[in-house]
């Protein structure tokens, strides 16, 4: 299995979830670091990270601090929240601070690196595109490398 | 007394924690109505009465007013009569001597001349010093009586003058006596004494009295009749009531005769002599139209009082019964709040463990999906060749157990946050498949068996899922209650369009049913028909809901044949119809 360039990190205070979630995500070819705390996750965000995998009720600094943090340093980076204290009124809120999607725990792997992938695709997309344009390329342009890359991921997968 | 009651009256208070008794309010309205009506008809009374009273004493002015004059005027013409013959025996007395009437010629002729001139003089006699009648000129033999000692010639010798009373004396019929006493310059004392019938005062009397309704008589102070009387026959006798002490005033007395007649009495003296003039006629004749009109303010009064008496009882019984209705409506609405908190609550406390919940199925998935991972897909599987089938296995079941769990947490969260109110579209048949989900195990276990039958293509309707679902699952619960233990139990949900705006839910059951009697009170606050285990409020809850969102309820039922409750939702629910 090809190793996947994304690099992702899981934020949970749940030591033993965490940790068997990044075996799978490295078994799947992915590199996942994790972080057992907000803090922590603010600390390791300042290495490259392409996607975060985040927990909301954590002690200490909880998962909303975090994603207004790393918005604040690191607005390309996408958010993936994952919890289980999943309630209506937290997924409007985390969708309006910027998360990428809400997931809810348990949840299902496959529906986890769906969204994975999706979020590091759309990261790469507005790069390309910011690229493209401090290029003085025009918007189109920018699609259509991003285009190509994806022919070329999927037929890698 | 009053203090009591006002004590009472001021501490009544419906008891909002939700034990109204109708006793309580029995007992207020009876308070109230008899309030009401000791208000009212007191002062009815007293006017009543004081005008009464009032009437009385004018009518009673009335009657003796005349009664008086009458007597008055009778008084004073019998005072006339008298007078005139007593001054005419007078002039006699003084125009003659002694000596002169001695001679019988002349008494004869003065007496001729007087009779020609007055009717009614009977004799005339001269009684000398020693009370012997020396000349008498009269129908009856009476020359030489012996008088001496008499009353009437006592009286005349010191006074110069006497009226008597009428007495029958000698003669047998009523007559009375004028006797004039003189003392001559030559030493002659004398008296001349004249007899006068009082058959002419008889037949005076009555023709004073024009109504004809009054009897009019004399009677000495002692209370002898000396005139002919309607009431009491002919003189000289006793009369049976008591005559009023003689004043010189007229007055107007009532009395009670010995025949027990109530009398209005009027009377007068007659100046210079011992009688008085009585005027004298039946209470009964006052009475009359008094008895006539109490009769009529009876009734009237009778009317007013039982009117008062219909309008406070009839007026404090819806007053009350309103004010009663509006208490236990207001229990109600507080332990439907109290029941909503509950609920509430409930809602919390799931929510919460819920989430707790899906942490550890969460890592439960992990470990499972992991182990599941390790066998397919690490490079060194083969080591696990031997087991790995059944190790694949055992990993499915783990991650299908924990989708079950996932699936229990989720129905919970699901309905909590049902229980915030909020309208949207929903799909009918879905919140009566979620309801259903939750009594199938209850309705499983007591062998009862659950149809649904949707009508296709029933439209979205705008309503509270939550409320929806509470209406549900009280009916469907309230259904297994009835089915108990039932073998062939059935439970029908039925859903279809009803018009163009709406869709009808029934729910029927093969239960026992219900009388009438029940069915009339079913949607009605706390009333239970399982005794200590319903709170009697479900129903009504249920009730309330259904209009809130803008619906109906109806209940068919038959006793031992099952009950249907039909439920009619707007596909619109407008926010208008959520106020009542």
């Amino acid at each position: 299995m090809p190793q996947e360039a994304i690099k992702i990190l899981l934020v949970d205070d749940e030591k033993q979830f965490v940790d068997t979630l990044s075996e799978r995500l490295e078994m799947r070819g992915f590199s996942a670091r994790v972080a057992y705390s907000g803090e922590e996750a603010l600390e390791k965000v300042k290495m490259p990270t392409d996607v975060i995998v985040l927990d909301l009720r954590m002690p200490g600094m909880d998962g909303f601090e975090v994603l207004k943090a790393v918005k604040k340093s690191n607005p390309d980076v996408q958010v993936i929240i994952l919890t289980g204290h999943g309630g209506d009124a937290e997924e409007k809120t985390a969708y309006r601070m910027g998360a990428y999607s809400f997931l809810r725990k348990p949840m299902d792997i496959d529906d986890l690196l769906a969204s994975i992938r999706m979020a590091y695709r759309d990261k790469i997309e507005n790069t390309m595109v910011a690229v493209s344009l401090a290029e003085g390329g025009d918007f189109d342009s920018a699609k259509d490398v991003l285009r190509e890359q994806d022919v070329l991921e999927e037929k890698k997968i | 007394m009053l203090a009591s009651l006002k004590k009472r009256f001021l501490q009544f208070d419906g008891d909002p924690e939700g034990t109204i008794s109708t006793a309580s309010y029995r007992c207020f309205r009876r308070l109230l109505t008899g309030l009401m009506i000791v208000v009212s008809v007191t002062p009815l009374l007293t006017i009543s009465w004081f005008s009464h009273q009032q009437y009385v004493k004018t009518l009673e002015s009335e009657t003796t007013g005349p009664l008086s004059a009458l007597a008055r005027k009778t008084a004073t013409t019998i005072d006339l009569y008298l007078k005139e013959r007593s001054s005419t025996v007078s002039f006699i007395a003084h125009a003659y001597t002694f000596r002169e009437l001695l001679d019988q010629k002349n008494l004869h002729r003065v007496f001729l001349a007087l009779k020609s001139e007055y009717h009614g003089f009977v004799d005339m006699g001269v009684v000398n010093a020693e009370g012997v009648q020396v000349d008498y000129v009269g129908p009856y033999g009476l020359k030489n009586a012996n008088y001496a000692g008499q009353q009437w010639l006592e009286a005349a010798q010191i006074n110069g003058l006497y009226i008597s009373n009428s007495f029958l004396g000698l003669r047998g019929f009523p007559h009375m006596v004028i006797a004039v006493h003189r003392m001559e310059s030559n030493g002659d004392s004398w008296t001349l004494r004249v007899t006068i019938d009082t058959s002419r005062l008889q037949r005076l009397l009555p023709l004073m009295d024009q109504t004809q309704d009054t009897d009019i008589f004399l009677c000495d102070n002692a209370g002898n009749l000396q005139t002919n009387s309607r009431l009491y026959g002919k003189p000289i006798r006793k009369l049976p009531l008591t005559p009023p002490p003689p004043t010189h005033d007229t007055i107007v007395t009532s009395a009670t005769d010995g025949q027990g007649r109530r009398l209005l009495i009027a009377s007068a003296m007659i100046e210079g002599t011992d009688l008085q003039l009585l005027a004298v006629k039946p209470r009964l004749n006052v009475s009359e139209p008094l008895l006539a009109l109490r009769g009529e303010l009876v009734w009237v009064l009778c009317g007013g009082i039982i009117a008062i008496v219909l309008v406070s009882y009839f007026l404090m019984k819806i007053l009350v019964g309103r004010l009663e209705t509006s208490d236990r409506r207001r229990v109600a609405i507080f332990a439907q709040i109290e029941q909503d908190q509950k609920l509430s609550s409930i809602g919390r406390l799931a929510t919460g463990v819920a989430h707790e919940i899906n942490n550890p199925l969460a890592i439960i998935s992990e470990k499972a999906g992991l182990a599941h991972d390790l066998l397919s897909l690490s490079p060194d599987a083969d080591k696990y060749q031997k087991h790995r089938q059944h190790l694949l296995e055992l990993m499915d079941s783990i991650n299908s157990t924990v989708d079950r769990a996932k699936a229990i947490t989720r129905r919970m969260l699901g309905f909590a946050r049902r229980m915030e109110v909020s309208r949207q579209p929903l799909h009918i048949e879905d919140v009566i498949a979620e309801s259903s989900e939750f009594i199938e195990r209850a309705a499983r276990n007591r062998g009862i068996s659950l149809k649904t039958t949707m009508q296709d293509d029933l439209p979205e309707i705008i309503s509270d899922r939550g409320q929806l679902q509470q209406v549900f699952l009280n009916i469907l619960g309230n259904a297994i209650d009835a089915l108990g233990n039932r073998k062939d139990g059935t439970i029908e949900i039925g859903c279809r369009r009803h018009g163009q705006e709406s869709i009808q839910v029934s729910i029927a059951d093969n239960g026992q049913g219900m009388p009438e009697e029940v069915q009339s009170h079913i949607f009605e606050p706390f009333y239970s028909t399982k005794k200590d285990k319903g709170t009697g409020l479900g129903m009504f809850i249920t009730y309330g809901i259904v209009r809130r969102l803008g619906g109906k309820i109806e209940v068919r039922s038959r006793e031992g044949e099952g009950t249907t409750f039909i439920i009619t939702l707007p596909i619109e629910s407008h926010r208008e119809t959520v106020e009542e």
